[in-house]
């Protein structure tokens, strides 16, 4: 160990620097000389007493208490209580529209599957005003806002329109879609909905046949991920669905452990901290900067789903029963149903098709049996499908741009008055 | 494949056999061979063909060249490895083309991350560099000692350069894809990201420097390399030095072997540093810490506020976790190494601040460019004021600890803000000591004056995070505006 440093090549200047490093050098030598002898490597802080069977009696005890925490966890099922449990409303704003996003760093949002969690993350979560009339909405990724700010979603311009009810009350309209096209899954938001938030006056529903076709009914994961609030649906109202389908999650018991359910833990924590980035920017998607506009010229297709050619469609083939079930879960709230508007293209094989969505055949019979399902329950119902001009329409033949929201809004808004004022 | 928590588990577990089945006297052997591959399996993918292999290599190329360049002819201890040092390049070598018949391995038992070029090519390669880097030792070491370390020291630095200036990188990067026949348009920095070079270059440069000073110790090229690419410090220091490393390193074949306190420290330490690190900074991460776009996005100063000490925890929680991941795994296998953090956020003044941040860069740092510099000063005949040396000595000091993170302005400027506060502090201590000691009297306003210090010294330090985090200095003098309720 013994070494021998040679200072004659150093300058005059360096001598004081040598010396500082000399000394440090012989306090480290020795010190890792006496950890060696001693076999111990903070001096002071472990006691030599210190042995195997010391550290496996620690280790049996935190293994023990994290299986016993499993445990109780898997037992428990706490995830959706825990999900009501938020920093929105509190430390940060609640947002404007439910948690959706595949890229948190630049969204700030982030999708999940708690819907506890979601709701309680919406400014819906607040209590209602005295002098609030509360509408909720629910619907797709047109509604949601898919390219837009909050302030130009349907939501989001009806409230800019500052409208008020003839007793008073400022219309508030309260984003709660989801940017899936799925009837189901607006019912289970729906559901989720009015058992958590308090006393909406008004419940609008965007839909377009998109979201009714039997096989789209329980596509959404969101859906699989909340099997039981899907069954209970199912079950409740007798929708045509399969409560037994494969694609619903339904953990085992280490599945439904601290360890199992990792993921949906880590999202709850992820949502509470992207929270901090949506407060100081408000903002909650990410818009690219370019965007391929929806396709204005078709093939000769005429199909639509599982239908390749044109067939009379009945309402049994579309989930008017999931629709009523909406209606139905709704209550003494009253619900306002609308056909949203959709881009009519008037480019090669338009006369087949309105759009990329849609065979004219297939629309068509959709608006007539939605007409008629209306007029036969006394539904609300407001059919504004070719209301906007093409040009107001994005990427998708729903999507549309400020401005096609802002009309579309004002339409919205008429309704909700007339509803109120009733 | 990163220092992730796969690596930390693998490198955890090794721990184990290491110390319980082999015989004491290979622990510096295997310690050896477990670094050098670490290094190859640690190394990220990189773009051009063969790079994740070249630049590990490359570094154990510079590393023996500048062992050679250290070396002390004359010195007895030097003399007596003569034969360990030959085993240690059989051995180095022995396994650079063994990881090179991975190439014939199907890609998920491979431990290099990508395919390695052809054996023969390599050494063909080596012997070639080799060749040329012990010619021009050679060439340089006849005209004196010093002009063999300057040498590889100038390579070092230039290397580093390279790496850490982005235009460079990127042109040196499109320079390698010509010769490998990949676009050239794709060409970015990123195309050498390589892995570690930050801490081996000033590892690497701590030795040149202590052995043109004669204070360096005699070590053999087993020691000397261990200690450059010891793989629990290769990715995220902390940067040890030579002697001390050594001094752990001499004495592992009478460390006691499956020693449980040893254990328990070194997993204890490991524990800490996954929860900083995974837990709280990567948390922190998720939506709690400024970032480019968020300073540009936040739309109040309180918020902004908000995100930027996110960001400061994060920094901290992010390094000082890896730190503690690192010194728990070198305690697993017997090396102490150096504390890098000491509760930096609760210091009471920028100078404490800087003896608890990244303690191993700024004892590099201020051994290597300040004392020196400051003994330079004052030794001129044309010798500047005390306060303009010590202004000089500490804007250089920080400006190298800023540039060490990328040769950058907005790097330059977070060194300059902190060689400045560094400077403002030492006048304003000098010519209130007497006052400040008077505080004792004075328990009360004494605690009120720690606080009133600790605060602002957070501040500072916090809002000096802003050049750190931002692209370049427009960016970050409106962000700091923009905190202050300006420029919005």
């Amino acid at each position: 160990m013994e070494e021998t440093t040679d200072c004659t090549d150093a300058t005059d200047e360096e001598v004081h620097e040598i010396r500082d490093i000399r000394v440090i050098r012989g306090r480290i030598l020795a010190a890792a000389k006496s950890r060696a002898m001693t076999g111990l490597h903070q001096q002071g802080k472990s006691e030599p007493s210190t042995t195997w069977r010391f550290v496996l009696g620690v280790a049996l005890k935190a293994a023990l208490l994290f299986v016993a925490c499993n445990v109780v966890f898997a037992a428990l099922e706490p995830l959706e209580t825990l999900g009501a449990i938020s920093l929105y409303n509190r430390i940060v704003p609640g947002r404007e529209r439910l948690p959706y996003g595949e890229n948190p760093a630049e969204s700030y949002n982030l999708s999940l599957y708690n819907i506890p969690a979601m709701i309680a993350s919406h400014r819906v979560a607040q209590p209602k005003a005295p002098d609030e009339y509360r509408v909720l909405i629910i619907g797709d990724s047109g509604t949601w806002g898919w390219l837009l700010d909050n302030e130009d979603t349907l939501a989001g311009q009806i409230n800019a329109g500052g409208y008020v009810t003839a007793d008073g009350r400022r219309v508030d309209a309260y984003n709660l879609a989801y940017p899936i096209m799925s009837l189901t899954k607006d019912l289970m938001l729906l559901d989720a909905a009015t058992r958590s938030v308090h006393e909406p006056d008004l419940i609008v529903w965007p839909v377009t046949a998109e979201s009714f076709p039997r096989d789209r009914q329980l596509t959404p994961p969101l859906l699989h991920n909340n099997a039981s609030r899907v069954r209970a649906l199912i079950d409740g109202y007798r929708l045509n669905l399969d409560a037994s389908d494969p694609r619903f999650v339904e953990p085992d018991f280490a599945g439904r452990t601290i360890v199992g359910q990792r993921r949906a833990l880590a999202n709850l924590l992820r949502l509470q901290w992207v929270g901090f980035s949506w407060a100081a920017t408000g903002i909650d998607r990410a818009i690219p900067g370019e965007v391929t506009l929806r396709q204005s010229d078709f093939d000769q297709d005429l199909s639509w789903h599982d239908y390749k050619e044109p067939v009379r469609l009945t309402g049994d083939d579309l989930a008017f029963d999931v629709l009523a079930a909406g209606v139905a879960r709704a209550g003494d709230v009253p619900v306002l149903i609308v056909n949203e508007p959709m881009y009519v293209s008037s480019g090669r094989n338009s006369n087949l098709r309105y759009n990329s969505f849609y065979p004219r055949w297939a629309y068509d019979r959709y608006r007539e049996l939605l007409a008629e399902a209306a007029r036969k329950n006394g539904w609300r119902y407001l059919d504004v499908w070719e209301s906007i001009a093409p040009e107001e329409f994005t990427d998708t033949p729903v999507h549309l741009t400020p401005e096609g929201a802002a009309q579309f809004a004002q339409r919205v808004a008429a309704a909700i008055l007339e509803t109120a004022n009733e | 494949m990163t220092f992730d928590l796969r690596a930390i588990l693998v490198l955890g577990l090794a721990a184990l056999p290491y110390a319980a089945l082999l015989a004491a006297r290979w622990r510096a052997w295997a310690l050896l061979a477990g670094s050098v591959l670490a290094i190859y399996w640690l190394q990220p993918p990189l773009p051009i063909r063969y790079a994740d292999f070249i630049l590990p290599t490359a570094t154990l190329l510079l590393t023996v060249a500048s062992w050679w360049a250290t070396r002390k002819p004359g010195d007895a201890r030097q003399a007596g490895t003569r034969r360990e040092d030959l085993v240690t390049l059989i051995v180095v070598a022995a396994l650079v083309a063994g990881l090179s018949l991975m190439r014939f391995v199907e890609a998920e038992y491979r431990i290099t991350v990508s395919r390695p070029p052809d054996p023969l090519g390599l050494v063909a390669g080596l012997a070639i560099a080799g060749a040329a880097l012990g010619a021009i030792l050679w060439l340089a070491q006849k005209r004196g000692p010093e002009r063999g370390l300057a040498v590889v020291g100038l390579l070092v630095i230039a290397l580093f350069v390279i790496l850490k200036t982005e235009p460079l990188a990127a042109a040196v990067g499109a320079w390698w894809r010509s010769l490998t026949g990949q676009d050239i348009s794709l060409a970015s920095g990123a195309d050498l990201n390589w892995l570690g070079f930050s801490y081996v270059a000033f590892r690497l440069l701590h030795t040149l420097r202590d052995r043109q000073a004669g204070i360096l110790p005699a070590l053999s090229l087993r020691e000397y390399v261990t200690y450059v690419v010891f793989f629990a410090s290769y990715t995220a220091g902390p940067i040890d030095r030579a002697e001390r490393f050594a001094g752990d390193f001499r004495v592992l074949p009478i460390v006691k072997g499956p020693d449980a306190g040893r254990f328990l420290d070194g997993l204890t330490r490991i524990a800490i540093g996954l929860f900083k690190k995974f837990v709280i900074a990567d948390s922190l991460a998720q939506g709690l810490s400024l970032s480019v776009a968020s300073a540009a996005q936040a739309d109040s100063a309180l918020w902004l506020w908000v995100l930027l000490y996110g960001y400061a925890f994060r920094l901290y929680f992010d390094f000082g976790g890896y730190t503690d991941i690192a010194i728990g795994i070198g305690v697993l296998f017997g090396i102490r190494l150096p504390e890098n953090f000491d509760r930096p956020y609760l210091k009471t003044s920028i100078t404490a601040f800087w003896q608890s941040w990244h303690m191993t860069l700024s004892n590099w740092a201020r051994f290597y460019v300040f004392t020196p510099l400051s003994r330079w000063m004052l030794t001129r005949s044309w010798k500047p004021s005390p306060a303009l040396i010590v202004l000089a000595a500490q804007l250089a000091t920080m400006i190298v600890i800023g540039l060490w993170h990328g040769i950058t302005w907005s790097f330059f400027a977070w060194g300059a803000w902190h060689g400045v506060g560094l400077f403002v502090h030492k006048q304003w201590s000098d010519r209130t000591r007497r006052w400040t000691r008077g505080l004792s009297a004075r328990p009360g306003h004494k605690r009120a004056w720690t606080a009133i210090s600790w605060f602002a010294t957070l501040q500072f330090v916090v809002i000096g995070w802003v050049w750190f985090l931002m692209p370049d200095v427009q960016q970050a003098a409106q962000t700091m505006l923009r905190l202050f309720g300006l420029g919005w």
